[in-house]
């Protein structure tokens, strides 16, 4: 009997002890984050309401630098280290996901409540989709627009923005030659992919065919895109320089060295913080012209992802509806100038009453995806390579698709030959 | 028998770190140069493919390659020579008797080889800039046309070749320095007392005394010149019209930019293949004329 009580005893302890590790007294979870640039520095703020409302588990953020992040994941996956959560540059997403290392999100984006995908921009949340499987939700966008000096362009005779791209073509025509020499009408820095990249998607065709196994650069999207690029340097409407020659942009905007440059939304609080008080009234922004009114431009980003091999994977998704949701996001705005992919957030009045984002709004619901390759950075990097020898001279620009083209098949030679090996194995 | 064993078990240590942290390193990248490891065979090592020879015989073909190699031989054919001939210029107005301030300006001489050169290179970006850099400013008060120092193709080299020779000069002069002042004063006296002048001086005395330093220094210069990368990624970005491409700055953009390891590796081994028979080459040369 006393036997018989003395086990009881010992079960009741050890049903205790057992319901204890289930209950309250449950070893923390922790989450591990990893943030790029400026995002990692201010997304601590956004933390404590979320460890507040999930008690028991705990974030570590840890912070990459832009410039060595690629590097680091990669290394990462390598001696398998990585982290639950992450943010991920959405160009990055198809190489990841082609390592296996990001978690297929379709089950958990279908039922949750709070991540609706009517409620996103189509374009940014198909930059998402790797073969058909969603592996990141949109967390910021990033794209192109034009920035503008609204004081030359009416000196030079018009009142509004240009919309298409003969529009475009009169106004810069129209301010180089109200500047006069020494002054252009628009930057676009020879170094940087961004513009003529955002012009080439605004055609028809895709920039890969095949399913990313051959490039089409010689298609009309990117013919025209050039050939518009390539006149603003003809016509001298352009300088022909790379941005670390400019130094600093946003002081020659101020001066008038040009007067369209196409950028992205951090430059709203650059110029806001970088130009003079008495230039503040005379900048505005505007959607990017099209060949035929207004045109499409990149979707950029950043997108939040789970790792295959995370061991807190319902967490991690926790923490990545928390940042989705609206008001967060409009914080989360509020403290980078992050761009949110949902149309919800857009319509919170901190975002709706912004006369300068009123452009990316209108801009993010014509914004197309770059082909998910894992060669697409190369690939792009590339693009403008030949893109500068048709400017500086080298290649003519009839000979420049042709020539890409070849580089670009090159390249995907590997993806070829693993595509055909899946095929038929 | 127990002699030898001694003998390698007191040499073990530093064998196993050598072969461990170099040996093995280098026979693993030299194996990896014979395959396409990349990106898709980080992901699985199905996706490896032994090529054989294919990344060496596809760079020999290809003209990024040349061009990256062409930069590269500028660099060092233009540098090396610059770089040694101020070194020794300025070692030489130092060790002069007449030289004040002696200590001041070997610092002030040794300084850049110590600044960093990211500083470096944005206040350089500013002196060349092309409408408000000093050196356009002081060529346009002698009457000369502004010079698009690094936007234009013909003259970006010629600028990098500036830094480059600029940052590291001191260093080499240091040691000409220290080299110049173990010279006999006795051997100047009797040159002098044979009616030498101060360029007989020069060629008979100081640079024979010289040889085996200047050999060594030069040496080490060009082999350090082959390497050109950080003053392109800091300043040109390889650019413009890849005219500041080097052949490291091929290296680090296949291996370490787009993870193809197996081209990059191929790409390591031909610029050692190169440096060596440089070295080698330049090493025979000195030999020759009893310098080393």
């Amino acid at each position: 009997m006393r036997r018989a009580a003395a086990w009881l005893a010992a079960l009741a302890f050890a049903a205790l002890a057992a319901g204890g590790c289930a209950g309250r007294g449950e070893q923390p979870v922790e989450l591990r984050f990893w943030l790029m640039g400026r995002e990692a520095e201010v997304v601590s703020q956004l933390l404590p309401e979320f460890e507040r409302r999930n008690p028991g588990v705990h974030v570590a953020i840890q912070q990459l630098p832009w410039t060595a992040a690629h590097e680091k994941l990669l290394t990462a996956f390598a001696g398998d280290t990585l982290p639950d959560l992450c943010q991920l540059g959405n160009t990055w997403v198809p190489e990841l996901a082609e390592l296996g290392a990001l978690e297929a999100l379709d089950a958990r984006a279908a039922s949750s409540r709070e991540i609706r995908q009517d409620d996103y921009f189509r374009g940014i949340w198909d930059t998402n989709r790797v073969d058909g499987v969603l592996r990141g939700i949109p967390w910021y966008v990033d794209t192109r627009i034009l920035f503008y000096r609204k004081d030359i362009v009416s000196q030079a005779g018009f009142g509004h923005p240009p919309a298409s791209w003969d529009e475009w073509a009169r106004e810069m025509q129209a301010v180089k030659a109200s500047v006069g020499p020494g002054r252009y009408a628009i930057l676009f820095p020879l170094n940087e992919f961004e513009p003529l990249l955002a012009l080439s998607l605004q055609g028809d065709n895709a920039l890969l065919a095949e399913g990313g196994r051959a490039g089409d650069f010689r298609g009309p999207a990117f013919r025209q895109a050039l050939a518009f690029y390539v006149a603003a340097f003809r016509n001298g409407w352009a300088p022909a320089m790379s941005n670390t020659q400019v130094s600093n942009v946003w002081t020659e905007f101020g001066r008038g060295f040009f007067s369209f440059y196409v950028s992205g939304p951090w430059n709203i609080a650059e110029f806001r913080k970088r130009l003079a008080p008495a230039r503040q009234g005379d900048w505005m922004t505007a959607p990017l012209p099209g060949p035929h009114g207004p045109g499409a431009s990149n979707a950029g980003g950043s997108s939040l992802v789970v790792m295959a091999k995370s061991h807190h994977k319902d967490e991690a998704w926790k923490l990545l509806e928390y940042l989705s949701e609206p008001a967060v996001q409009e914080r989360f705005h509020a403290l980078t100038g992050d761009l949110p992919p949902r149309r919800s957030t857009w319509a919170l009045p901190t975002l709706a009453s912004d006369p300068y984002s009123r452009a990316f709004r209108d801009q993010l619901e014509r914004v197309r995806p770059t082909p998910a390759v894992p060669e697409w950075e190369r690939i792009v990097n590339e693009m403008q390579l030949v893109a500068e020898q048709v400017v500086r001279g080298g290649i003519s620009i009839g000979e420049a698709p042709a020539e890409l083209d070849r580089r670009v098949d090159a390249m995907l030679e590997k993806r070829r030959w693993m595509l055909d090996r899946r095929a038929h194995p | 028998m127990t002699v030898r064993l001694a003998a390698w078990s007191f040499a073990a240590p530093a064998l196993i770190v050598i072969g461990g942290f170099f040996l093995l390193p280098v026979a693993a990248a030299f194996a990896l140069s014979f395959t396409d490891f990349d990106l898709y065979a980080l992901a699985s090592l199905e996706n490896l493919r032994f090529v054989g020879l294919r990344n060496y015989l596809d760079l020999l073909q290809a003209p990024l390659f040349w061009q990256a190699l062409g930069n590269t031989l500028y660099f060092v054919v233009v540098g090396v020579p610059l770089s040694l001939g101020l070194s020794l210029g300025a070692a030489l107005l130092l060790n002069s008797p007449l030289a004040r301030a002696q200590a001041f300006f070997r610092t002030a001489l040794f300084a850049p080889v110590v600044t960093t050169l990211v500083a470096v290179a944005i206040v350089w970006r500013y002196l060349f800039h092309t409408r408000y850099g000093w050196v356009n400013q002081g060529l346009a008060a002698v009457g000369i046309d502004p010079v698009d120092w690094l936007g234009d193709p013909h003259w970006s080299m010629p600028t990098i070749i500036l830094l480059a020779v600029w940052k590291n000069f001191g260093y080499n002069m240091v040691i000409l320095l220290a080299a110049l002042q173990a010279i006999p004063r006795e051997l100047y006296e009797a040159a002098r007392i044979d009616g030498a002048g101060i360029r007989q001086e020069f060629v008979h005395v100081t640079i024979p005394s010289l040889g085996p330093t200047l050999s060594l220094v030069s040496i080490l210069t060009m082999a350090g010149y082959f390497q050109l990368f950080a003053e392109p990624y800091v300043m040109t970005e390889g650019g413009p019209l890849r005219s500041t491409f080097s052949v490291l700055y091929f290296m680090f953009d296949q291996g370490f930019k787009w993870w193809n390891l197996g081209v990059a590796s191929a790409i390591a081994f031909l610029l050692f293949a190169l440096v060596l028979a440089a070295s080698e080459g330049l090493l025979r040369f000195a030999r020759s004329r009893g310098m080393a």
